[in-house]
């Protein structure tokens, strides 16, 4: 049932053949990943300067994070880039219904991240510690704080957006998998979705220590 | 050693040697840029289609003289770029033996306090020859202090100190102006540098005098603001005692270790949680608010002549 | 051209459809360099409307004409304008997306929707920044230095940041498009030392626009953030530092100037080989020279922080990394000029504007030298000397290159001709305004007027009146090619494929081109391969295999020269 002839996906006109058109759809997907490290690199260098200059402030917000989801969040992201890895070779092993079963469950991991944090962020708001929404903390890390939270929903945020891109895109492609649109020669575009989770995977691999552990050492 | 001096004066000590490295730059440019002008304008007049030139021989690349125009500016550039070194270096540096005077700039007045007491808005007098040393930060946005005949300038900002050097060699009054964009009236920001000879400035700070020098006020400001309730030899509370704390290292309770200079004064009077001392608690109210960046000038001066060994009592 | 020859039938790209919903969806980067020309020139404007009140102001010492904060507002605009919605944009989006695809024998970019898709988010933020106009305008200077800009300005700081971010995403897609359509869509036979330099200068271009943007943008995000929750990411009384804004600002912002001047050099480098009728002296050494600019332009910003209370040290690794980025540059101002020795030299207004180009740049170079030294950086700075130093090289260089280049490729992107005598009396009238207009700032500099001053002290006025007067012949020289180009839309002579006898992939196609591009595969030479004759004109010696028809819409019979001859212009 798995072993149909596929049709080869509609080369465009400005490309000569499919393999140039793959190229260059490759090619296309690392050079904006490079792009979004340097936005989430300007993100952790403001974070890091910020950091230096106040460290014991940082290291007491850090504490009033949610250690258990964010580390929760952390195992979901990870297990869910092994999960669209795997279905990408699912789908060069031809089988059509393990791979969209895969990226269904990546796509639902990445949601139930954003659920996680969405709680998240509820409770910090019940905490007061949502700047401009309430913020009401006193003591002389106060302004310390404002910042640490302020620079954590701007990243935080940031990286959550890319994710729900992320998970519409992906569901979207579960589908279209299950519909028999990719196949074992012609699958570029999943290649580049996998890519892209699993940035999506390293800039939070990056969040989760700096954000949730510094607060927690020794 | 300039020959336009027509166009701006040279009143300092860097100024000529500024002046030298200039000039000698607008000369190797200028050379380079009449060279390929030259060359330009010749290759286009003998070369343009109907003139009979010899055009045989012709090459669309070489190794030797590409390197050759490659290293030759390469290796000026480093001789200049060393010279500068030097230069900006010792701009950076000030004489042991220099005045301190310090600049609270804000939006739009330069305000300088002398520290025998003396304090003057948008001016600055100072005397023939001797090194001045301006400690200067600012109340608000990011200032630069500027003058254009000493060749001189440093930007100024809020909540950190920088400094600038130099030394009087013409008298005379040489205009001051703000360099660095700061609002509405930046333009009108400017006053006048006043360099007076020895004798007359002594006159002039007799004129001016108050009784108080800049540490005196600033220990009126200690005891005012209640600092020696807390870091008095006779307190109860248990602070950091500020005898001899000025230039010496301070361990933090974070651990690490900083040096007591003019910032770290200033911010422990500030922002007082930022760097606790070690084997204290963050107790410490801020007087942010309270004191203005004179006041705590004022006040950085006293510690500092608390820091240094009685020698006749001339504040540093 | 006879009229029974079947190849004229096919419509060019700018007859094909002239409905405006075509216009507005289309996927021909012809169009949509046209498009984007449109809002370049709309925005060159309003930021010369800005510069004209600066220059109106500054006759008399005393400010007379404006009161301070809109003085202060009109330099703003004059720089948020000039730097984002035109330099920047201006020779990539323009010629750069018109002529990469046929430079390089492609029948488009490799993501045409995208390329659309980076218009309308450059228009969008021009919608932004015109709406901060509206709301009366900014006062920070373009260069949005905190505190000020955060915690003290009064004005609409938000609207203008969020059209600059917007416009940002703009420059980042076009710069992927463009390296993705180097690597990928080269025809056969087009190596990449056989690149045309415009080509090489567009992708070293591009290598900055998406490795740098993205940090303009999360900067400028900052700033929203801070200005709307005061939290003192860079405000000191919270905490925070300002100097960490302007290393991250610098850090994008040196590495655009140099966005600035790559496409400009590669572009001049096309125009000086047509009218030498040489290849360009050193080829090699000018496509490593620009890549060397590219990367090292990066590990520069700190030149522009000498007085800013940065370190010693920083200072000077910053210093001798700014004169080694000069290095590449000097190369290649040399090997223009070696380019014209023993050439075939004609001075039509491209090549006038080409060496008025070369000559300003160099100008402005040497002066950036000086400024790299910190100490004489220390007194230079923040004054006068600092404007005229970079309005030589982005005015008296890229908008040079930038004429020249509409110029050289105006019959091809129009199938007119222009009035070539009201050119270059534009092109000579424009190098005597403009020198007239800056020069004089070099030496208010070294006297000591600092910038951004609506007033200053009475003993720069003659040179302040100089440089206005500089600036009235300046504007009749922009607007001269305005007049003439668009007349010769109607009037003009019509043009053949090749009037300049250049060559270039571009050239061996009608003019205007057909929305393909080529009707035939192009013919691949050597760059440059002027002392062979013209493909298509005759039997050319035929180094590039042809293209065989892979794709759809591709060229039909072999490439023997079907398309007529062009016809030289004299």
């Amino acid at each position: 049932m798995n072993a149909e002839v596929l049709q080869a996906p509609a080369v465009e006109e400005q490309f000569d053949d499919p393999t140039q058109q793959r190229e260059a759809a490759t090619l296309g997907m690392w050079l904006f990943l490079a792009t979004e490290i340097l936005f989430f690199g300007v993100l952790f260098a403001s974070y890091t300067v910020c950091r230096v200059l106040h460290s014991e402030g940082f290291a007491v917000a850090s504490r009033r994070t949610d250690m258990l989801l964010g580390s929760i969040e952390t195992a979901v992201l990870l297990v869910s880039s092994s999960l669209i890895a795997l279905g990408v070779r699912a789908v060069r092993m031809n089988e059509r219904r393990l791979a969209s079963w895969l990226f269904a469950g990546t796509s639902a991991l990445g949601i139930s991240f954003l659920v996680m944090h969405g709680f998240e962020y509820h409770k910090e708001y019940e905490e007061h510690l949502v700047p401009g929404l309430d913020f009401a903390q006193s003591g002389a890390n106060a302004p310390a704080i404002e910042l640490f939270f302020c620079l954590y929903y701007f990243i935080t945020g940031f990286h959550s957006l890319h994710v729900f891109i992320g998970v519409v895109v992906i569901g979207v492609l579960a589908i279209r998998i299950a519909r028999g649109a990719f196949g074992p020669r012609h699958h570029t575009t999943l290649e580049l979705a996998a890519l892209y989770w699993h940035l999506v995977d390293i800039v939070w691999i990056f969040v989760y220590p700096a954000i949730y552990l510094i607060g927690r050492a020794g | 050693m300039n020959p336009f001096h027509m166009l701006i004066p040279e009143a300092s000590s860097l100024a000529p040697r500024i002046d030298a490295l200039f000039w000698v730059m607008v000369t190797l440019c200028g050379l380079v840029a009449a060279g390929v002008f030259g060359a330009m304008m010749f290759f286009c007049v003998r070369y343009h289609r109907g003139h009979r030139a010899d055009r045989t021989g012709w090459q669309a690349g070489s190794l030797g003289v590409e390197l050759t125009w490659t290293l030759v500016p390469f290796a000026l550039f480093i001789a200049v770029f060393v010279w500068s070194l030097f230069l900006f270096a010792d701009a950076r540096t000030p004489p042991a033996d220099a005045d301190t005077l310090y600049v609270v700039a804000k939006q739009w007045m330069w305000k300088v306090q002398h520290p025998t007491g003396q304090r003057e808005i948008n001016t600055l007098h100072v005397p023939l020859g001797h090194a001045v040393r301006l400690t200067m930060t600012s109340q608000d946005v990011i200032h630069s202090f500027f003058i254009p005949a000493f060749r001189v300038k440093q930007d100024v900002l809020p909540g950190r100190y920088t400094q600038l050097w130099f030394t009087p060699t013409r008298l005379g009054t040489f205009p001051l102006t703000c360099a660095e964009y700061c609002g509405l009236d930046h333009s009108k920001m400017g006053g006048a540098v006043i360099v007076l000879s020895p004798a007359e400035f002594a006159r002039w700070l007799k004129l001016h005098g108050t009784d108080l020098s800049l540490a005196a006020r600033g220990a009126g400001l200690f005891r005012r603001s209640g600092c020696g309730g807390c870091h008095g030899s006779n307190s109860t509370v248990h602070a950091p005692a500020l005898e001899g704390v000025y230039g010496r290292p301070v361990h933090l309770a974070d651990g690490a270790t900083v040096m007591a200079d003019e910032r770290y004064l200033h911010d422990s009077i500030t922002l007082p949680n930022g760097q606790v001392v070690a084997g204290y608690a963050p107790v410490m109210p801020s007087f942010a608010g309270q004191l203005s960046e004179e006041d705590l000038l004022a006040i950085i001066a006293y510690l500092k002549s608390i820091s240094v060994p009685s020698n006749g009592g001339e504040p540093p | 051209m006879s009229a029974a020859d079947p190849v004229m039938a096919v419509p060019n790209f700018l007859d094909r459809d002239y409905r405006l919903r075509a216009w507005l969806t289309t996927h021909d980067h012809k169009r949509i360099a046209i498009l984007y020309a449109l809002g370049i020139t709309f925005f060159f404007f309003l930021g010369g409307a800005a510069a004209t009140l600066i220059r109106l102001n500054l006759i008399t010492p005393d400010g007379a004409l404006l009161k301070a904060q809109t003085y202060n507002k009109a330099f703003t605009f004059h720089g948020v304008v000039m730097v984002w919605f035109f330099l920047i944009p201006s020779i990539p989006t323009t010629l750069g997306n018109f002529l990469l695809p046929l430079m390089i024998g492609a029948r488009d970019v490799a993501f045409p929707r995208l390329n659309l898709a980076s218009w309308y988010l450059y228009m969008g933020g021009g919608l932004f920044t015109i709406a901060a106009l509206v709301a009366g305008g900014v006062d920070t200077g373009w260069t949005f230095y905190t505190p000020f800009s955060t915690m003290f300005s009064n004005t609409n700081v938000f609207l203008v940041v969020a059209g600059v971010f917007i416009t940002g995403f703009s420059s980042i897609l076009t710069g992927l498009n463009f390296i993705v359509t180097v690597h990928s869509l080269r025809t056969r036979g087009m190596s990449w030392f056989r690149l045309p330099l415009f080509v090489w200068g567009i992708y070293a271009t591009s290598l900055v626009m998406v490795l740098a943007t993205p940090v303009l943008a999360m900067t400028l995000a900052l700033i929203a953030l801070e200005r709307g929750l005061g939290v003192g990411v860079f405000d000191p009384s919270l905490g925070g530092d300002p100097l960490l804004f302007q290393h991250l600002f610098w850090f994008y912002s040196h590495p655009a100037v140099y966005i600035m001047i790559l496409p400009a050099m590669g572009l001049v480098s096309e125009i000086i080989a047509c009218f030498v009728r040489r290849r360009v002296f050193g080829y090699r050494f000018m496509t490593y020279s620009m890549l060397a600019i590219a990367v090292i332009g990066f590990l520069v910003w700190g030149h522009h922080m000498f007085v800013s209370g940065q370190s010693l040290y920083a200072s000077m690794v910053f210093s001798i990394l700014s004169f080694v980025v000069a290095v590449p540059s000097a190369i290649k101002v040399f090997n223009w000029t070696a380019t014209l020795r023993k050439g075939d030299i004609t001075l039509e207004a491209p090549m006038l504007y080409a060496l008025g180009f070369v000559g300003l740049f160099m100008l402005g170079g040497l002066t950036g030298l000086m400024l790299a030294a910190p100490a004489l950086d220390m007194p230079l700075t923040d004054t006068y000397f600092v404007v005229a130093h970079f309005h030589y090289v982005m005015v008296g260089g890229s908008v040079m290159a930038y004429l020249g280049g509409i110029h050289y490729w105006w019959p091809k992107i129009t199938g007119r001709l222009y009035s070539e005598s009201w050119a270059r009396f534009a092109a000579i009238l424009m190098f005597f305004g403009f020198n007239l207009t800056f020069f004089p700032q070099y030496i208010l500099g070294y006297e000591g007027m600092p910038r951004r001053y609506y007033s200053y002290l009475p003993q720069f006025q003659v040179l302040n009146v100089l440089s206005s007067a500089g600036a009235s012949v300046l504007a009749v020289a922009y607007l001269l090619p305005i007049l003439y180009l668009l007349w010769s839309l109607r009037y003009g002579e019509r043009a053949g494929n090749n009037p300049w006898n250049a060559r270039g992939l571009e050239w061996q196609t009608r003019s205007p081109p057909p929305k393909e591009n080529f009707l035939e595969p192009p013919v691949v030479q050597e760059a440059y391969a002027y002392d062979q004759a013209a493909p298509n004109a005759g039997a050319p010696p035929n180094i590039g295999t042809q293209v065989s028809g892979g794709g759809p819409g591709g060229g039909t019979a072999s490439g023997g020269g079907a398309a007529p001859t062009g016809e030289s212009l004299q």
